[in-house]
């Protein structure tokens, strides 16, 4: 395997994704979650006193840096490492095609969400409209896909479960009933 | 406790590149992964997660086990979240919605930003004004 053309395999990226949880509990204490980085970061915009917004250099701190690593790890790998397609399923390309989407190159569709070649102002509506989704729901949740799905359910958490059985439940009626109606706008709008 | 320096918890900037380069190279952040996994067309995102959960169960069992402290000296003991029936299931709903449309949950937003996939820059935007709103709001919500 060529760690820098091949996809990770799943049984390579899960336990090291897993792994993260005892390195930032050894490493500081702290536990795996990026949601909350969020609310660090509008914390430390606003260096509020008390309230949803305290600014607590201790305790905020350590989740910019977090982000921060996962940025500039990302764009380093912009620059040394060649993007290679994404390795999908055939079936899933074929459902795609079904519905209009044929390209296919790239890590998400340049033809609904815009890119380098610039951006409609519903491509930029729905890129911030999905932003906004995302932020309120995993704050009001409580935690995203690493705070609730991954250190949640490693601890047992029926808080964590509830609210992965809900993300998945908004997921499947975005992909399966919700999408599929947005489309004939995002491919012709 | 950590000291109050802004450089103090820098060392989290390895991990964050760790994380970042795996989400990328397992491929993750994409789109059509997600596409994939919510339409029950591979195994991968469930492999993923599963075996992540596994091996995050197993660690914070070994740590309680061998009671190991944290570099910076603590007693390690984590801190599950309450169960909150209102807020887990309709912010998850919310923040589900999201996640399929535009195929990134928040440590991939960071990430693709970072790769310069430009519309993420936007999904941050718009993430970051969700925060305020539901800050703003939070008062007013169902918990």
């Amino acid at each position: 395997m060529d760690i820098f053309k091949d996809t990770l395999p799943w049984y390579v990226a899960g336990p090291l994704i897993g792994l993260m949880v005892p390195l930032l509990l050894l490493l500081g204490n702290r536990q795996f979650g990026v949601s909350a980085s969020f609310q660090d970061l509008c914390a430390w915009c606003v260096r509020q006193k008390d309230g949803y917004f305290r600014w607590d250099p201790s305790n905020n701190g350590w989740r910019l840096w977090l982000v921060l690593g996962m940025i500039c790890g990302a764009l380093i790998l912009s620059y040394t490492v060649p993007a290679t397609p994404v390795d999908i399923s055939e079936a899933t390309r074929s459902d795609l095609r079904g519905l209009g989407i044929s390209q296919q190159s790239g890590l998400y569709p340049q033809e609904l969400f815009g890119g380098a070649g610039g951006f409609s102002i519903l491509q930029i509506l729905v890129c911030l409209l999905s932003g906004l989704l995302v932020g309120f729901g995993t704050r009001y949740a409580g935690g995203c896909t690493s705070g609730h799905s991954i250190m949640g359910l490693a601890q047992f958490s029926l808080a964590s479960l509830v609210a992965t059985i809900a993300f998945f439940a908004g997921g499947l009626l975005m992909t399966h009933l919700i999408f599929p109606s947005l489309l004939p706008a995002l491919l012709h709008g | 406790m950590a000291s109050q320096k802004w450089y103090s918890s820098a060392i989290f900037i390895l991990p964050g590149m760790l994380f970042g380069a795996i989400l990328l190279r397992s491929e993750v952040l994409s789109w059509f992964r997600i596409q994939e996994m919510f339409r029950f067309q591979s195994f991968h995102m469930y492999g993923i997660m599963g075996s992540a959960v596994a091996v995050a169960a197993l660690s914070l069992w070994t740590i309680r086990k061998l009671g190991l402290k944290s570099a910076t000296g603590e007693s390690i003991v984590v801190h599950p979240s309450p169960l909150k029936w209102k807020a887990n299931v309709i912010g998850g709903l919310i923040f589900g919605l999201g996640w399929a449309l535009i195929g990134a949950c928040p440590g991939p937003i960071f990430v693709l930003m970072g790769y310069l996939q430009w519309p993420y820059l936007i999904v941050f935007v718009g993430a970051t004004i969700g925060v305020v709103l539901y800050g703003w709001l939070k008062d007013r919500l169902p918990h």
